[in-house]
Order: structure tokens, then sequence, then C-alpha cells
């Protein structure tokens, strides 16, 4: 999304720690002059990030890439699936393979202590360019993320990776599955295998279950390819396991 | 001698190896029975008898040996004293003087046996305290490109780049809001570089190390602010014992990289110091964050101190690390050891 220009850019801070978001505030103030702009909120982690995102109307994140919990590069991949993602700006005092990635995928990036001109450079070239695409930032990343997200009305929900159930492709979307609802994410069942795969088991071509989630399995003559069908903790659904993958039955006894 | 702090074998010059040390130690007594034993199999009239021969050698070699490593302890000073060469020939007169006087004892002992002429056993002395050497020798040069190689590496492995630039942004956070804090931490910094980029070959006192460990976790805290929560146990502590350079700053560095950074509410960071007995005791404690990543990420810092801890004192230091019910704990043991003793 590219701004409007009189509109006056709304920028949200983002840095675990408060001396280095003070700095950012008092770089930014300076800015002003140059380059007007309203500081909207300050958030310590991916989460606080997402939350302020889902509150108010912001268009450009200064996100640190080390935070607790959920860093900067699993936020920015959240932030990445919006209608209208905000533009990303990732600050960083050193992270060797980070960098590497960033200039890989042509992602932009300040290094702390961040210089007055470098931010004005970097602000003005969110202002202008599209935000990085969800597929440079998964390519930048080196860790699966913790969490996927579900974009409802405009708002992230985001799902712990470690209580999904299973996954499960239909048409367009995968259907997310934990103890208490369903969820529909548009995600590809292919490359969240290739993500997640260590803590996931395919089942079937269309489904994914995750292996703390299997509590056993049971024959399934009718439904099932394979003649059985793997039955899901917590809910005790089954779910039919394919030919093709009738191994995996053999590999949980 | 101020020297009895540096490592065993410096790069400044092959010295003789310090007795006292066990590993030292049990190095001379395998190659010495090693000696013996090849000798009990030449001497023995057939392989079966080669175990008799052996204890038979044994009954005189062991006490001379024996005798010989306590008393080489105990003149460790006077040898390093003398320098090399000469503290070589004193030894190999020592080891001369002891085995006569063992021979003459035997043969008092046993007066109808007849024993091997001394000169024959004088030889045979002088041929294994000369292999015994000539090994600590080649093991010490061996080691000399080890200790440079080890001292760079250990000086790439303290100074976590990311320490360094997020410190230096905190700091200029600082300098328009509280210029006095910002002073403080800039002397901390300085402080703490200037050891981390010194020579650190010889053994500098705990209480130093205590110190800067608090300088260091002082600028963290700038960073951390109330996430960083620090309790000192060191009331037990001998301030005057001697340890290797930057063995507590680094694994408190660790601690506060993988305990306490990854945690929204932060954590407390433990550090205990005390001597137990003949040992100095060092435990560190720092909770392991939920769903931390990479427990593995210590093993760098882990590794490179156990080796300097090696190099300084063998076998006579360990160091163990163990994660249980959410909290990380270091444990190093090595000899209390003071400038005066």
């Amino acid at each position: 999304m590219t701004l409007a220009q009189n509109d006056v850019p709304r920028i949200l801070i983002a840095d675990d720690e408060a001396p280095a978001r003070q700095r950012l505030r008092d770089l930014l103030d300076e800015c002003r002059e140059r380059f007007p702009l309203t500081i909207v909120d300050e958030a310590r982690n991916g989460r606080e990030v997402l939350d302020v995102l889902n509150r108010e109307k912001v268009d450009i994140v200064l996100l640190d890439i080390r935070m607790p919990e959920i860093d900067g590069m699993e936020a920015a991949r959240h932030i990445a699936g919006m209608a209208n993602p905000p533009a990303i700006i990732f600050t960083t005092a050193f992270d060797s393979y980070a960098i590497k990635a960033f200039e890989v995928n042509a992602i932009d990036y300040l290094l702390k202590p961040i210089r007055l001109e470098r931010l004005l450079a970097a602000l003005n070239k969110a202002r202008a360019a599209a935000p990085p695409s969800r597929e440079a930032l998964d390519a930048a990343a080196n860790q699966p993320r913790r969490h996927l997200s579900v974009h409802e009305r405009g708002k992230i929900h985001l799902v712990p990776v470690a209580e999904i159930l299973y996954l499960r492709a239909e048409l367009k979307y995968v259907t997310v599955r934990t103890v208490e609802r369903e969820y529909l994410v548009e995600e590809s069942l292919t490359r969240l295998e290739e993500e997640f795969g260590e803590a996931f088991v395919r089942v079937h071509r269309n489904c994914l279950v995750a292996r703390h989630a299997v509590a056993g399995f049971a024959r399934n003559a009718e439904e099932s390819e394979s003649g059985w069908a793997v039955v899901i903790k917590g809910t005790g659904e089954k779910l039919p396991v394919s030919r093709r993958q009738h191994h995996v039955v053999k590999q949980f006894r | 001698m101020g020297n009895v702090a540096s490592i065993n074998q410096t790069a400044a010059g092959i010295r003789l190896p310090n007795f006292c040390n066990l590993g030292i130690m049990l190095r001379s007594l395998v190659v010495v029975n090693l000696l013996l034993a090849a000798a009990a199999v030449m001497r023995a009239p057939r392989l079966a008898a080669a175990p008799f021969e052996f204890v038979l050698l044994a009954a005189f070699t062991e006490p001379v040996l024996i005798a010989s490593l306590f008393a080489l302890c105990g003149a460790r000073r006077l040898l390093h004293a003398l320098g090399y060469p000469r503290s070589i020939a004193a030894v190999a007169a020592f080891e001369l003087a002891v085995s006569w006087a063992a021979w003459r004892g035997v043969g008092s002992l046993f007066p109808d046996y007849a024993g091997v002429p001394f000169p024959r056993i004088g030889a045979l002395v002088l041929f294994a305290t000369g292999v015994t050497l000539a090994y600590f020798d080649l093991r010490a040069r061996a080691l000399v490109p080890a200790i440079a190689d080890a001292r760079i590496q250990a000086l790439q492995a303290r100074i976590r780049p990311h320490f360094l630039y997020n410190s230096i942004n905190a700091v200029i956070s600082l300098i328009r809001s509280e210029p006095r804090r910002a002073e403080r931490a800039l002397e901390d910094m300085a402080d703490l570089f200037r050891v981390l980029m010194s020579e650190n070959r010889t053994l500098a006192p705990i209480s130093e190390e205590v110190e800067l460990a608090r300088q260091y976790l002082a600028i963290e805290s700038l960073r951390l602010g109330e996430r960083l929560r620090v309790s000192w146990r060191i009331d037990a502590m001998p301030g005057d014992a001697l340890v290797p350079p930057l063995v507590l700053q680094p694994l408190v560095e660790n601690a506060v990289y993988h305990g306490i950074e990854p945690s929204p509410e932060g954590g407390e960071v433990s550090i205990e110091v005390r001597r137990d007995g003949p040992q100095l005791v060092m435990t560190l404690v720092n909770p392991v964050p939920a769903g931390s990543r990479s427990p593995a990420g210590n093993r760098m810092a882990i590794a490179n101190i156990r080796e300097r801890l090696q190099l300084h004192f063998d076998a006579e230091a360990s160091m163990k690390s163990e994660v249980d019910e959410g909290s990380y704990r270091v444990t190093i043991r090595m000899p209390y050891l003071t400038g005066a003793a």
C-alpha cells in the first residue's frame, strides 16, 4: 500500500528494550521537520505489535528482529497476510543471518545504533515502495513460525502451532483444527509441511496430523483406502489414512 | 614466584611441568609403568612370567617414582627458579640419588639377593627420566600453539557483537535524558573491554571476576530494565582465590542472552561462589524460557571455558551443565589457589 501524499504516516515503534524505543522516539522527533509523522504507539514484542495493528491504523512499523516470544521476523510474516499491510522497516543491532537474508531478498533494514539520515531514507522508501512480500519474508526467515495467523474481518488472530491437532487442505484454504474450534488459513499444505515437517505427519494427500495429537489408529474399511483411520487426541475424530501413507500406521506402533 | 598462576606451559618458553598437577602425575605414572611393562616382557623367559617380572620391577620402581613425584611437587618453585636446562639436570641428579638410596635399601634388606650393579640401574633410571621429560616437552610444544589459538578463539567467543551494538545503542539513548547514567555506563564498558582485550594468561583473583560480572550486568540492566534480576550469593566467597580470567562473565552473558532476553517477563540470574575444602565452586542458574529454541546455543561459550579450565588445571577442574525444572545450571569446580600458597 502506498500513501496518498498528504497523509501523515502513522508509525509504530517495536522493540523489547526501553532505551532502544526511546532512541527511536528521539530520532523520529527529529525527522518530523523533513518527514511529518505521527507516532501511534510502542510495542515490546511481536504479540503487542499485532494487538496494536488490530486496534489502530498503522502505515509503517519499525520492527526489531530479536524480541521475546514472537520475534520481529515472525510478526512480519503474520503482518504480510493482512489485506492492507503496513510497511515494515526492520531494525537490528547485530544478526548476521538476518542481514544476509534481507540482502538476498531485498528487504529494507536499519542497523542499530540508527543514524538520522538512514532512518529518513528508509521512511521515504517505505512510503513509496510496496511492503515486503510474504514470499520474501518466508524466504528470509530461518525458523518456523510459532503461530499461524488467521485473518478475519481485518483482524489478526494467532493460533499457536503447538495447539494444532491437524491441518486439512480444502480447495483454496487449509482448515486448522484445535481442541476448541476450526480456523481457515490461506496457506498451502505443502508449504506448511516444509515449515513444520518435524512436528506433523502426513496421513493423506490433503491432511497433516500433529504427532502429539495421534491417539491411535482404528480400522476403517469404508472411508479409507488403506483400511485405517488415525484417531485424534482430544476430539476423537477419525481421519482416513491413504494407501500411500499406510506406512505411518506401522511407524507409530 | 607469581607465575604459579600461569598456564602450566606458557608460550614464553617450555618449562618443567607442574608436578603438583594431578594430570601430570598420572601421565608420569603411566609413562614409567609402560616402560616397566616393556622391560618386564623383555626380561621374562616366557611370556606367562612377564606379570611376575613386572611386579618384581615395580616393587623397586614404584616407591622411587612416587617419592620423586612428591619431591618434585614440593620443589617446583626451586626448579622453576633454576630455568629449564638446569632444572632438567637437577631432576636427573635427584632421580639418581633417590634410586641409589632405594638400591642401598633393598641391598641391606636382602643381603643375599645378588642385585644388579648400580651403574646399570642408574642408566635405566636416567633413561626413564629422559623419556618422561621428553614426553612432557613434546606435549608442551604441541600445546603452545593450542594456547595461542584458544586465546584468540576465547576472545572472539566472548565479545558477542549483539551485546556491543545493543549497549552502544542503549548508551546513545541515555545521553540526552540522563547524561550521568550514560557516563557511568561507558565507564563500565571501558573496564569490561579492557579486560576482554587484554592478554589473559595469568590467573586473576575471583573478586576481580565478580566485579567484572557486576559491571557487565549493570550495562545489561540498562537495556533490559526490570526484566533482569540478579541474585548474588558470595558471602562465603574467598576473594583471594585465583581463577582463569573471564571464567565468570561469559557465563553470566550466556545466562542473560539465553535465559532472560527471550522472555517478556524476564527472570532471575543467580550466581554463587563458595569454597568447598580444597576447591572453589561457582554455580550459575538461569531460567529456561518456555518454548526456548536453542538450549544448544550455550555450548560455544561452555566449550570455550571448559578448554581454558583444562589448559590451566588439567584434570583438576571440572565443569558441568544441566537443565532441570525450567532452569539451566552450570557448576564449575577448580582447585582453590591463592597467590600466597
